[in-house]
């Protein structure tokens, strides 16, 4: 009796089971930034299960041999995806907000590329960026070889004390 | 010496030939050169240019520091990397002075990485990430780089820099990030786009720019007429590197 009573409760324990893991993932994925245009380069399914061998694909082809195209270019899917909000604030990489780092977060997926690369598009990363040094701030600007002579440029060159 | 003569007569045999493939015929005898045009997106560079600079230094000005601050705007370098030393921070070009002693005359000359025919820096990468483009620039591929620093010890410029510290605010068209070596790109986004160097760009020179770009490969650009006309010299030129970048008045 208990034996069948057992049996009986036995596949409601398995569909508890199952449906613990479904449950815990807090139901639809999230939603990624809408881009500027009307269409992705590529369909949504082929994007978010190949994008990162064409953003690979294109990285060796454009710093190896100059090849810039845009289609699969990582400048483009910034300067497409990434648009400031109606406050005009723009998500940065640190941010959930951020076209990458929406998926990326929810994936628990490190994505690296922004350690180098800006996570702004370009149209937005001339003026995110303070310069105009004076040439008395440099480090290295003030640096004198006086008593070198000429004839040792080589020397200075090859082993010079400015950095 | 011997191997400067034999890169010329190559050179020469191989400006040649693409000036007759650049030169457009519009009426018998009358050649009209087509202008350097960039290339077109979807084509990898190739061997067909060989891209230079050409620094003449009497039209160097001591005091100026133009091409330096070009570079650092352009690239993103020279403020963003707050933690790191002077000794550390990056420095992708620099101005370098030189005295006689016996005379007093003094030079002043900007040096950055010299984009070797034959690249040291190239030899001694173990992973293949410092690299020589078709079209005769160096550069670090980032991706792969393991920040190893043999590129820079093997470098006898000391054009190279590595980047000790976590960087944000990067320049789109130069990534640069902590762990990897870094240096004079020749503006390669820009030269891509059948632009020149930002340093070249900015060189106000005392009585005409100091700095030319163009493409050595060509007899009819300006740095190879210049060339033919004035010459130039190789830094450290017995190490037989044949630098890209050449220099006159030194």
């Amino acid at each position: 009796m208990s034996f069948r009573r057992s049996i009986a409760g036995l596949p409601l324990i398995m569909a508890g089971l199952l449906a613990l893991p479904l449950s815990t993932q807090a139901g639809d994925p999230p939603q990624v930034a809408k881009g500027k245009g009307d269409a992705c380069v590529e369909p949504t399914d082929v994007m978010r299960r190949d994008h990162m061998d064409f953003l690979m694909h294109q990285r060796d082809d454009t710093m190896r041999q100059g090849i810039r195209t845009k289609k699969y270019s990582l400048n483009e899917c910034l300067e497409c995806h990434v648009q400031p909000d109606e406050s005009g604030e723009v998500a940065r990489i640190d941010s959930p907000d951020h076209f990458c780092s929406t998926c990326h977060t929810y994936a628990a997926v490190k994505v690296d590329c922004f350690e180098c690369h800006s996570d702004l598009p370009k149209s937005m990363n001339k003026a995110a960026y303070k310069h105009k040094l004076t040439g008395d701030d440099m480090h290295h600007a003030g640096i004198q070889h006086e008593d070198i002579s000429k004839g040792m440029l080589d020397a200075i060159v090859a082993g010079g004390e400015s950095k | 010496m011997t191997m400067q003569n034999t890169d010329q007569s190559r050179r020469k045999f191989l400006g040649t030939s693409a000036a007759a493939v650049a030169g457009v015929t519009i009426a018998p005898g009358v050649l009209l050169h087509t202008p350097a045009q960039a290339r077109p997106v979807d084509q990898p560079a190739t061997s067909a240019q060989r891209w230079g600079i050409l620094i003449d230094t009497n039209q160097c000005d001591a005091g100026c520091n133009d091409c330096v601050t070009a570079c650092q705007s352009e690239n993103g370098w020279g403020s963003n990397e707050t933690k790191s030393s002077p000794e550390q921070q990056a420095e992708w070009i620099r101005k370098v002075e030189l005295k006689d002693p016996n005379t007093g005359y003094k030079q002043s000359l900007p040096v950055m990485c010299q984009h070797c025919e034959t690249p040291p820096c190239v030899d001694v990468c173990p992973t293949g990430a410092s690299m020589k483009r078709a079209d005769g620039i160096v550069l670090v591929d980032k991706h792969i780089c393991i920040g190893c620093r043999y590129c820079m010890m093997a470098c006898p410029y000391k054009a190279r820099s590595f980047i000790h510290e976590t960087l944000t605010d990067q320049k789109t068209v130069a990534p640069r990030g902590k762990g990897t070596v870094e240096s004079c790109t020749m503006c390669v986004h820009r030269v891509d786009d059948g632009g020149t160097p930002a340093c070249v760009e900015a060189c106000p020179g005392k009585n005409g720019k100091a700095m030319v770009f163009g493409d050595l490969n060509d007899p009819n650009s300006e740095i190879s007429q210049r060339l033919k006309q004035y010459g130039g010299k190789q830094i450290r030129a017995d190490l037989g590197l044949n630098p890209g970048v050449r220099y006159q008045g030194i």
